[in-house]
């Protein structure tokens, strides 16, 4: 039997505001102190309020432009009730049926072999949650960290239009970089910021959607979601080939056995009892507001794409740096710090700036603060200038180190006449090495090549 | 003086009997201190307060607390601090959350609660110099109308000990009636300071919702709940009003409008050609005899003065009761969820009846496949009302009628009653529904000495016109004999 897969995706992102979604208690809580950053707001306290993060709000419709979504005029807060421990209020301050942002699309490039080399993956909605507290088991007690509860959270939701990990994985890529580009969350997997749920299935031939759907949660990585959706569609391929329907359920991704093993079982969409949050007054956008928002986002997004590494890694080729060290330099912010300053300040003449950006591209990678880019630059030109002046040798001096090495080294010489360049290189440095102070290079490399001609 | 007859003076004084008013001018002349009026009413609630059982006990804060909070407001009145309650005893209702002193709102769920934070009502009590004389006692989580529903003992009507204070805000209402507090601070939802304020006999504001901050008030429905003043007269309501009104960064629902001066004298042409709108839907089947002959002679008083009475057709009250009951339900099923016993607080099997009764109710109402049925026609059927008010104050600039239909009920008549309450409340129901500021103002007594209340409605954030034409009846009807009346403890 023929299937294809049908594959959708929900992505948590965190957003970097300074305070939380809904109180003023700092929404930085990675690797805080457990509890300290609360107040009766977020710990959910009777009487305790909601007063909506502008920001965070502002941040979420932005990211709907960025994904091409409509920004509907009227939109509001809706309450989610269900019981977890980490939950403080028994309800989650989510948007049901008036989100911020619906119906977007997203380019995405396609796999190298593929007809098209674009592919659209619509956006249903992406809309505005608080996060929820963090459960630590330990030994038999669980603990409560309130830290975490009511951090903005954007949820992102597109159809089930993928139909491979690769397509999956270029989508979240792609996301991440709208997200960095726009500055509203850094997006790093490892502390949680952006988290991933598939939700996978696999449509019989003839079939017009599948009678089943998967979820699978904790997925903190694009290789495991890539994984994860290898390892559901084989199972699930199983199953089908057996003349089974499988399961309805949420799973769990395992990442010791790169598996998906089930969590709870869904019969249907759970009750969450969802009605308008009665604490906080829907909102009513202008056109103005959403003009002003829609142009944000495309200078923003023009801006981020101009200063992408991949175009920088071009322009630094332009002007004379190799491929490999453009590339090499824009993948570093140090990097790319000291080598702008180098341009924008004349520093050195232009025909000198590629050499220096290879020079520059071996340089380890180090972390430094925007203060010391000046200093650190002034050091690096003058270790570029000490590497690249040579002291002056006697032509004749140079012929004779050069009749002596090309004598004592005739291997290297037939390889080399034989087409390996390589071997060039290796006479190069014998010559060099015959002299106390440093050299020319290419002057060296110049006058061998005439000599074994 | 030795204390016991410092007490038994103070009694005498009957400074606890002041009003707002009278109590700051004597104040600021020094005829007496904040100590003298704090201690007679302390005193007063030692007296009688375990035949009404006006406050939560052990009574908080604690006595000493207490008199060091008046020992306080007397050092700030001495150097002629000017703060608008300075030195003012008031008793707060058991739901607003005061930083450090148990808050239980009745219920033994939160027995053991003591909050880290005030309400914002609280906090700008304090910030006005008034002393926090005690929590008062209310139906468990302001669910009902009778304050039967305490899990501390119901409270008992000061003018008649065997009928009820109403509620849920019984506890400060009858404080007030029984001189027990200066003035006190009450919550409605829909009727929870007028239908109590009407059993007193003391004058109770249901401000626009969203006039006054809900910030620390434990959720009732939060959609309509709105903290209001109890008070002796209409001057004072105004007075506490000014103090409590605003909008709270901690309270995304309050709203914009400037606060008026709600103390401003009263222009003497107020109630000349004041369109009063009286709707006979108000006078339902049913209603007390006593009840209804007495507002329509209230009615005529105000015509007397001057005031075009105005025929107006107002939806039924009885299908605001249905909205009202839905959505009220619905909210407090998922307010009451957080609890859940893992944090603080006691274990739910310590819910009551009614608590237990209104959680079942109201995640029916919101459960899928109910949803549209119930709470989303009750939204629809909200506007309704709310289009209703709205063309009723095209023609009128006020409303009046009977605040509840009946007299003070006997004790024990809402056991077994489930929907006690929003009968009770039959008649503040449309305007809680439709957010609209409304106040209850005694207007005599029934031939068996209880008391008999009327409603003034205005539009949304009106407190001005509706505290103005209390106050001028009150004024008009000042020397009426039944005035002179006080409870008998």
């Amino acid at each position: 039997m023929k299937y294809t897969p049908v594959i959708g995706l929900e992505v948590h992102v965190e957003l970097k505001t300074k305070s939380k979604m809904f109180c003023r208690c700092s929404a930085d809580y990675f690797g805080k102190k457990p509890n300290t950053h609360t107040c009766p707001v977020c710990l959910g306290l009777p009487g305790a309020l909601p007063v909506p993060n502008k920001k965070a709000i502002e941040w979420c419709i932005m990211l709907g432009y960025a994904l091409n979504c409509e920004i509907p005029p009227f939109s509001r807060f809706d309450r989610k009730n269900y019981f977890y421990p980490d939950l403080p209020k028994g309800y989650q301050i989510s948007q049901y049926d008036q989100p911020f942002a619906v119906d977007g699309e997203v380019f995405i490039k396609q796999e190298p072999n593929s007809q098209n080399k674009e592919k659209k993956i619509d956006v249903r909605r992406v809309h505005m949650e608080e996060d929820t507290g963090k459960l630590i088991h330990e030994g038999d007690l669980t603990l409560i960290d309130f830290n975490r509860s009511g951090v903005p959270l954007v949820e992102i939701v597109t159809e089930p239009d993928f139909v491979n990990p690769f397509e999956v994985t270029e989508y979240l890529k792609s996301l991440k970089q709208i997200v960095r580009y726009l500055g509203i969350s850094n997006a790093d997997m490892e502390k949680g910021e952006m988290r991933l749920e598939p939700n996978i299935s696999l449509r019989k031939e003839g079939e017009k959607r599948p009678s089943y759907k998967v979820e699978v949660k904790n997925i903190n990585s694009f290789k495991f979601v890539e994984r994860a959706i290898e390892f559901e569609l084989a199972r699930q391929r199983e199953i089908l080939d057996k003349g089974e329907t499988p399961v309805q359920e949420t799973r769990g991704f395992i990442e010791k056995t790169q598996s998906t093993v089930s969590q709870r079982i869904k019969e249907e969409a759970s009750d969450y009892r969802y009605f308008p949050e009665p604490d906080i007054p829907p909102f009513r956008w202008t056109d103005e507001q959403r003009n002003n928002w829609k142009t944000e986002v495309k200078n923003l997004l023009e801006e981020a794409r101009k200063n992408s590494p991949k175009e920088k890694a071009n322009f630094y080729v332009g002007l004379g740096v190799s491929n490999a060290s453009g590339a090499s330099i824009s993948a570093s912010k140090y990097r790319t710090q000291v080598f702008e300053a180098v341009i924008k300040e004349n520093i050195l003449p232009k025909e000198q700036l590629g050499k220096f950006g290879n020079f520059l591209a071996n340089k380890p990678e180090e972390k430094i603060d925007q203060n010391l880019v000046p200093n650190l630059t002034k050091q690096l030109i003058n270790q570029f200038k000490s590497s690249t002046t040579t002291a002056d040798i006697d032509d004749k001096e140079l012929d004779k180190a050069i009749e002596l090495v090309l004598r004592e080294n005739e291997t290297a010489v037939s390889d080399y006449k034989r087409g390996k360049e390589n071997a060039i290189m290796f006479l190069v440095g014998q010559v060099m090495h015959n002299f106390p102070q440093k050299i020319d290079a290419s002057k060296v490399k110049a006058s061998l090549l005439a000599k074994i001609k | 003086m030795d204390y016991l007859k410092l007490k038994e003076f103070l009694i005498m004084t009957e400074l606890n009997s002041l009003t707002i008013k009278q109590a700051k001018e004597g104040l600021i002349k020094r005829e007496f201190s904040s100590f003298d009026l704090t201690e007679a009413c302390l005193a007063q609630i030692e007296k009688v307060d375990k035949k009404i059982n006006a406050f939560i006990k052990p009574i908080a804060p604690t006595y000493d607390d207490v008199v060091s909070a008046a020992r306080k407001a007397d050092k700030l009145l001495s150097s002629n601090q000017d703060l608008p309650l300075l030195g003012i005893p008031i008793a707060v209702k058991d739901n607003f959350s005061t930083m450090g002193i148990r808050t239980t709102a009745s219920s033994k769920v939160l027995d053991d609660y003591i909050p880290p934070y005030d309400a914002t009502v609280v906090k700008k009590l304090k910030d006005a110099g008034a002393v926090l004389i005690g929590k008062t006692n209310m139906d468990a989580w302001a669910h009902g109308s009778s304050t039967e529903t305490s899990d501390y003992g119901s409270t008992k009507n000061p003018w008649n000990t065997k009928h009820l204070p109403g509620g849920s805000s019984g506890g400060s209402a009858a404080a007030v009636a029984a001189d027990e507090a200066i003035a006190a601070i009450g919550s409605e939802t829909a009727g929870s300071i007028r239908q109590p304020a009407s059993w007193c006999g003391v004058v109770g504001l249901k401000p626009t919702y969203g006039r006054v901050s809900r910030y620390g008030v434990i959720a009732m429905a939060s959609s309509l709940d709105s903290p209001g003043p109890i008070t002796k007269t209409v001057e004072d309501s105004a007075l506490l009003l000014r103090v409590l009104a605003g909008t709270d960064e901690f309270d995304a629902t309050t709203s914009l409008p400037p606060v008026g001066d709600y103390t401003l004298p009263v222009v003497d042409n107020k109630i000349k050609n004041l369109k009063i709108g009286i709707s006979d839907e108000y006078f339902i089947d049913g209603i007390d005899k006593e009840v209804e002959s007495a507002v329509r002679l209230s009615i005529e008083k105000l015509e007397k003065m001057g005031a075009k009475i105005v025929k107006i057709n107002l939806v039924k009250p009885k299908y605001a009761t249905s909205v009202y009951t839905i959505i009220q339900r619905s909210e407090v099923s998922s307010n009451l969820a957080r609890y859940d016993g893992v944090r603080f607080g006691k274990d739910r099997k310590l819910f009551g009846e009614e608590a237990k009764r209104r959680i079942v109710l109201g995640t029916y109402s919101l459960s899928s496949g109910y949803y549209n049925q119930y709470y989303n026609r009750a939204a629809k059927a909200r506007s309704l009302i709310v289009n209703d008010f709205e063309k009723a104050f095209e023609k009128v600039n006020v409303i009046l009628g009977p605040t509840s239909p009946s007299l003070p009920l006997h004790a024990g008549a809402s056991e077994n009653a489930a929907m006690f309450g929003e009968i009770a409340d039959i008649l503040v129901e449309p305007s809680s529904i439709a957010g609209l500021p409304g106040i209850n103002i005694p207007i005599g007594f029934s031939k068996s000495m209880l008391p008999i209340g009327m409603q003034i409605i205005g539009r949304q954030f009106a407190e001005d016109l509706v505290l103005q034409v209390a106050h001028q009846y009150e004024m008009a009807t000042a020397n009426e004999n039944w005035r002179k009346k006080r409870p008998n403890l």
